[in-house]
């Protein structure tokens, strides 16, 4: 049972990083294009998560915390950029 | 008194709960390596927090998170069934609340809950601390919207932070 | 009955990502846009942390709670980031559904150390 719903979880992951890619290239302005950036890096938290569980190993969530602090700090910096036109004065 | 040895006392009690859910292992050696840690890094950092932290009501702020994560739950099953209903069922708009708090955490923590609670964001905040400006997914009135939040959200974290003496 | 559990958190936490990035792509205006990935991804993805806490807590005597501190951070920083995408937004002032109030756009260092 678990099985059956980790795949269904895995490919509605999947199909979300999909249309946020899909948001990612078409834009049309710069907020746009990180915010996409930033779900994509929360579905990439949730698919990290997803392959622990599938693979019953605890490994996965360093990774998984790793990504959400460095991410934070990357949309902070990007929003920075389009605030200020530069980000280290 | 406890203010140069111990700068902030609910910062040492946060990281040391950090530190026992970072190894996952709840031991009482572990606890205790955690207390120190959380009593060394607020004395060697003290000099990025100038504030020191008061909360009049401690259980008041356990009672108001229960009420916002469970907001936040039912926040999310409306704006999913916004979203499947598509741009058509949507009235976005901008609002702007008027804001009775003065401390920077209080705001803070308003600003965050409105943007995890139903349909509503927080965009900005005036320069002069003022006012918050909204952005709502379904607004139908600007002032019950304006209204709802500072009845819920802003009068319990007065209470909370600025308790009138 | 723990799988049973984790399977349902497992399904609602997935689909909730899902919305929140449907949301992201299908709505028309970046205001808009914003409340898909603030608030559904963040419950989806909170949903699938506390699915892992107990999937690798049942049959352990010591429980496997360091899951919880990820929910906790992407909790804090979700509406942090979508405050400052907001700020962004006004000042280079992104095209809106919604009309815009007088004085949204300001000096980008007002307001600096609300976050």
């Amino acid at each position: 049972m678990l099985s059956i719903a980790l795949i269904i979880a895995i490919t509605l992951v999947c199909a979300a990083l999909l249309l946020s890619l899909l948001r990612l290239l078409i834009g049309p302005d710069e907020p746009d294009r990180v915010l996409a950036l930033d779900t994509l890096y929360i579905n990439t938290i949730a698919l990290l998560v997803l392959l622990g569980i599938l693979l019953d190993s605890d490994l996965y969530f360093e990774a998984a915390l790793l990504i959400a602090m460095m991410g934070f700090v990357g949309t902070v910096a990007l929003c920075k950029y389009l605030l200020r036109g530069d980000i280290i004065e | 008194m406890t203010g140069r040895v111990l700068p902030h006392p609910l910062l040492t009690v946060a990281l040391a709960a950090i530190w026992l859910l970072l190894v996952n292992s709840f031991t009482l050696g572990q606890g205790l390596l955690g207390l120190l840690l959380g009593w060394l890094i607020p004395f060697f950092t003290q000099r990025f927090w100038p504030e020191r932290v008061r909360i009049a009501r401690p259980w008041w702020l356990f009672f108001f998170l229960l009420k916002v994560l469970w907001d936040i739950l039912v926040a999310n099953v409306t704006v999913a069934a916004l979203i499947l209903a598509g741009p058509r069922a949507m009235r976005p708009a901008f609002v702007s609340v008027p804001l009775d708090l003065r401390t920077d955490l209080a705001i803070g923590i308003l600003a965050n809950t409105i943007s995890l609670t139903p349909g509503t964001l927080s965009a900005q905040l005036s320069p002069d601390r003022r006012s918050l400006i909204v952005h709502g997914l379904r607004v139908e009135d600007p002032e019950l919207l304006a209204s709802e939040i500072k009845a819920r959200y802003e009068r319990p974290l007065i209470q909370i932070f600025e308790p009138p003496c | 009955m723990t799988e049973i559990a984790v399977s349902v958190l497992v399904v609602v936490g997935a689909l909730f990502t899902f919305i929140g990035s449907l949301g992201l792509a299908r709505l028309k205006d970046f205001y808009t846009r914003l409340h898909g990935p603030t608030k559904a991804t963040t419950l989806g993805v909170g949903a699938l942390l506390v699915a892992s806490v107990i999937h690798f807590s049942s049959g352990e005597d010591m429980p496997s709670l360091h899951e919880l501190l990820v929910t906790l951070f992407l909790f804090i920083t979700a509406p942090v980031s979508a405050l400052m995408l907001a700020k962004a937004a006004l000042h280079l002032r992104v095209r809106s559904a919604a009309s815009l109030l007088s004085g949204t756009d300001d000096d980008a260092d007002a307001g600096e150390q609300s976050g």
